[in-house]
């Protein structure tokens, strides 16, 4: 029994690494909300996951936040305002997808390396469970860091918070008040930006991060 | 118990503070406030004066406040009932003076609930038993004293003198809590007992020490730490001034006492060399600097400098004689340090208070403005000059018992076993013995300047005598260094628990003494009688009085002065600040100061005014000041561009940090 969990967790961690690393090269924003949807998707069942093993009812609930805000609410109305702002075939000046996989794969390593050398002793479970988590987390700041697209931005955020609910979970006894709180943050974030999205779009007639530059008289 | 009561006396201060909020605009509220703060100062005073002569056992209590897993831990041990002596007696004189003060004050909003939360501040670094505590306190104590400095902020100065206070007391914290750090080690093991069961290596031991001395020689003013000093001190109100210079510098020699004697352990011989000579530069570069000052409460600051030096001096000598387990020399030097502690804080409180009265009555602290006020404010004067020759440590007042005392113990260095000691002590020795006469010079020039002579503007001819209030803390303050100049072994004996617990040892029992003689070590080496020599004083005095009235003419007989054959001198004429000081200036100033006479000679025929400019550089400033803020102002230069870059830069270079330092955090051996 100790095996097959064991082996489903790291699966199901492993796969949201791996979703990461889709999201990295996606160049349509409709695409890469797919994406993300599927991300958070992988996320509540890994979380789901985590409650079995772990026999914490109220982990269940955080799987389930997952889920409807993530997986669904989020996306949807990402696309909502993705097709009302009519950006959704925008083609985003990624640079170069082989350069991003290489940087993601060097972070990945980085993190394992961290992470299992400062968690030795630790059970391993939870040491697997951290260092994909902050894989995940590198990997969104990676795609913060080389998007121009603030919805992409968004994305990333998004996706970086992912890790931060999976390294939550990873280690037992997380309180629940905790995670609500995360998650409502990240709803909240959410409005705020979506309501700047419009706002910028309104006043400078594009989202592309590059337009702000130049308005403040930052040509590079 | 007793540390109950202490901190109830607390409590109330800080109660005071919005109480004193609340008041703000009222006629009344200065009454009020100060009322209030002098009645609870004194009860705290008679508190720690039981504490201090009844010596009951340690009184202790922890309160459910501060880090969670150490509490607040309170103490009243010898040592902090103390320096609670001082800081009550030196705020209760403050209170009774800004009674009378206050009333003059443009904006008392401004002072009035600072006030009470400053005296609360340094009560409570006094009783603090854990680093927390104390360093929590000790800032409390360097903010409200930091908005009370600048309270008169309309003048540039004034802000000036706050921001390079606030900056010199971030650093002398910083120093503080990183000596702390050390002493608790890894567990974070804060309460004091804990610290002083600790065994520190000798290397550890070094460094707590060396940054203890910067973090409280920076809020003592030890040169050259001193920079804030002189500017602070001044630009507070009067009253203020007086706490700052005679009361927070003690509590800062209070926590170099508590951790160099107290929590350390056993002191290396070495350390001492370190105290001894900062404490020699700084009495004899404070002293110097005051003779050049013009400004009447900076000359008063610049000499805190000078006496924090001696007592630094004696303290280095102290933990000398500590080292080679000299105990009796040890306590003798110890208890130097803490009576002079006890000393200055009564005469410069009062010399500042005198300061206030005068800026009170002509409005200007300028030396050149001033003269002839004791026709004007005799009482005033009279208070003053007892504060000068206390000073200028004149038998029979309290200064000279301590700076003798402090002399008695560097005539015992030779029979330290160190070479360094033999040779550094009596070259501190010849320091201190300088810079006792040149505070002699500096203060006959500011009793002359300002007391004597003819009034040099219409302010100064036309000034008032302060109010009763004012007078009476001057007056308390005068009588305590007259009483504690001709019966010291009072106050000797007084002092004797604490140097017991510090040093090993305490004084001879000096009561007992015929006549009231203090003896340090034996008769036959050296005795010294305050009271005998007032006596011969007041009998010489009363009799040669007589004998002139009685004998030649009782008439009193106002005649023009010589005015060596001018007619109708202007004040001007008279010797000023700046001249009196010419032939000391030249001496030392040249050498210390840079010092440039520039006289200009207009031509003949020229109608224009022969002019003489003296520049003088303060090379500490230039030398170790300057070229900081000039190496700070480039750097914030060079990245002033970070704060115009795009999100996405931002972005970059936060997770550049981020990858950096797992990479470190990964390849960390």
């Amino acid at each position: 029994m100790q095996g097959i969990t064991f082996d489903i967790a790291h699966m199901l961690a492993g796969s949201l690494v791996l979703v990461s690393f889709i999201q990295l090269y996606q160049q349509r924003l409709s695409a890469l909300l797919n994406i993300f949807a599927l991300h958070a998707f992988v996320l509540a069942l890994s979380v789901a996951w985590q409650a079995y093993v772990q026999d914490a009812p109220h982990l269940y609930i955080t799987a389930i936040i997952a889920l409807v805000f993530k997986a669904i609410v989020i996306p949807v109305a990402l696309r909502r305002i993705v097709i009302r702002l009519g950006i959704h075939r925008e083609i985003e000046n990624v640079f170069g997808v082989g350069l991003a996989m290489l940087l993601g794969i060097c972070l990945v390593a980085l993190s394992m390396v961290v992470m299992l050398r400062v968690t030795s002793g630790a059970d391993p479970l939870a040491r697997e469970d951290l260092a994909f988590a902050l894989s995940v987390v590198l990997l969104g700041m990676l795609m913060m860091v080389t998007r121009r697209n603030a919805v992409s931005q968004v994305v990333g955020f998004m996706s970086l918070e992912n890790g931060l609910v999976l390294a939550a979970t990873g280690a037992k006894g997380m309180p629940l008040v905790v995670e609500i709180s995360i998650a409502f943050s990240v709803l909240i974030a959410f409005i705020v930006i979506g309501i700047f999205l419009f706002r910028i779009r309104e006043r400078f007639d594009t989202v592309d991060m590059q337009a702000m530059d130049r308005f403040r008289g930052e040509q590079r | 118990m007793m540390v109950t009561v202490a901190l109830f006396g607390v409590l109330t201060l800080v109660a005071l503070a919005p109480i004193a909020i609340a008041l703000s605009g009222k006629p009344n509220a200065t009454g009020f406030v100060y009322g209030a703060c002098l009645i609870v100062t004194l009860v705290m005073f008679l508190v720690a004066l039981h504490s201090l002569l009844e010596q009951p056992a340690a009184s202790t209590i922890t309160l459910p406040l501060g880090l969670p897993w150490l509490g607040a831990h309170f103490r009243i041990d010898p040592l902090s009932a103390f320096f609670l002596v001082v800081v009550n007696l030196g705020a209760a004189a403050a209170s009774l003076f800004a009674l009378g003060y206050g009333r003059h004050e443009e904006a008392p909003q401004r002072v009035l609930p600072f006030f009470p939360l400053y005296l609360a501040a340094m009560n409570l670094v006094v009783l603090a038993d854990d680093a927390f505590s104390f360093l929590l306190s000790w800032e409390l104590m360097s903010l409200s004293s930091w908005a009370l400095v600048i309270a008169d902020h309309r003048r540039a100065e004034n802000m000036r003198a706050g921001y390079v206070y606030l900056l010199m007391a971030s650093f002398g914290t910083l120093t503080l809590l990183l000596a702390f750090g050390l002493m608790a080690g890894g567990d974070g093991a804060y309460a004091f007992d804990a610290i002083r069961a600790a065994h520190p290596t000798i290397s550890t031991a070094a460094l707590v020490l060396i940054l203890a001395l910067i973090g409280a020689g920076s809020k003592a003013g030890l040169v050259p730490l001193h920079a804030w000093l002189p500017l602070a001190h001044p630009a507070a109100p009067s009253h203020v001034s007086a706490l700052m210079s005679g009361v927070m510098t003690k509590v800062a020699v209070y926590g170099f006492i508590r951790i160099a004697f107290d929590l350390l352990g056993a002191p290396q011989w070495w350390w001492s060399l370190v105290v001894l000579a900062l404490g020699g530069v700084t009495a004899v570069m404070g002293v110097l600097y005051a003779l050049m000052q013009r400004d009447l409460k900076r000359v008063l600051a610049y000499s805190t400098i000078e006496n924090i030096g001696l007592i630094f001096a004696s303290l280095g000598l102290a933990l000398a004689f500590k080292a080679y387990a000299m105990d009796v020399a040890a306590a003798l030097a110890l208890t130097a340090a803490l009576l002079h502690v006890f000393n200055h804080s009564l005469f410069k409180s009062l010399l500042f208070f005198g300061a206030g009265s005068v800026l009170t009555a002509t409005g200007t602290r300028d030396m050149e403005k001033l003269g002839g006020l004791i026709h004007r404010m005799p009482q005033t004067a009279f208070v003053f000059l007892i504060g000068c020759t206390a000073i200028s440590a004149l038998p029979p007042l309290n200064g000279f018992v301590s700076e003798w005392l402090s002399f008695q113990a560097i005539l015992l260095s030779p029979q330290l076993p160190s070479w360094g000691l033999k040779l550094m002590v009596p070259a501190v020795g010849a320091l201190l013995a300088l810079s006792a006469a040149l505070a002699a010079a500096c203060f006959v020039r500011a009793f002359g300047i300002v007391f004597l002579g003819r009034p040099r503007s219409s302010e100064a001819a036309a000034a008032q005598e302060t109010d009763t209030n004012s007078l009476a803390a001057m007056y308390a303050l005068a009588a305590t260094c007259l009483i504690a100049g001709i019966l010291p072994g009072i106050f000797i004996d007084a002092l004797a628990p604490v140097v017991q617990v510090l040093a090993g040892a305490r004084m001879p029992v000096q009561t007992g003494a015929e006549w009231m003689s203090i003896v340090p070590i034996a008769e036959s080496r050296s005795s010294y009688n305050g009271l005998l020599v007032f006596a011969f004083m007041v009998i010489t005095g009363t009799a040669t009085a007589f004998a002139i009235h009685r004998f030649a003419s009782d008439k009193i007989r106002r005649g023009p002065a010589w005015g060596c054959g001018y007619p109708d001198a202007s004040p001007l004429t008279q010797y000023s600040a700046s001249s009196f000081a010419q032939p000391i200036r030249r001496v030392f100033g040249s050498l210390v100061f840079r010092a440039r006479e520039i006289g200009t000679m207009p031509p003949p025929g020229s109608r224009a005014p022969a002019t003489l400019t003296v520049q003088l550089r303060d090379l500490i400033w230039d030398t170790l000041y300057a070229p900081i803020a000039t190496a700070v102002g480039n750097i914030a230069e060079r990245l002033n561009y970070l704060q115009f870059l795009t999100i996405r830069s931002y972005l970059t270079l936060v997770f550049a940090a981020l990858v950096i330092l797992l990479t470190v955090l990964a390849t960390w051996p």
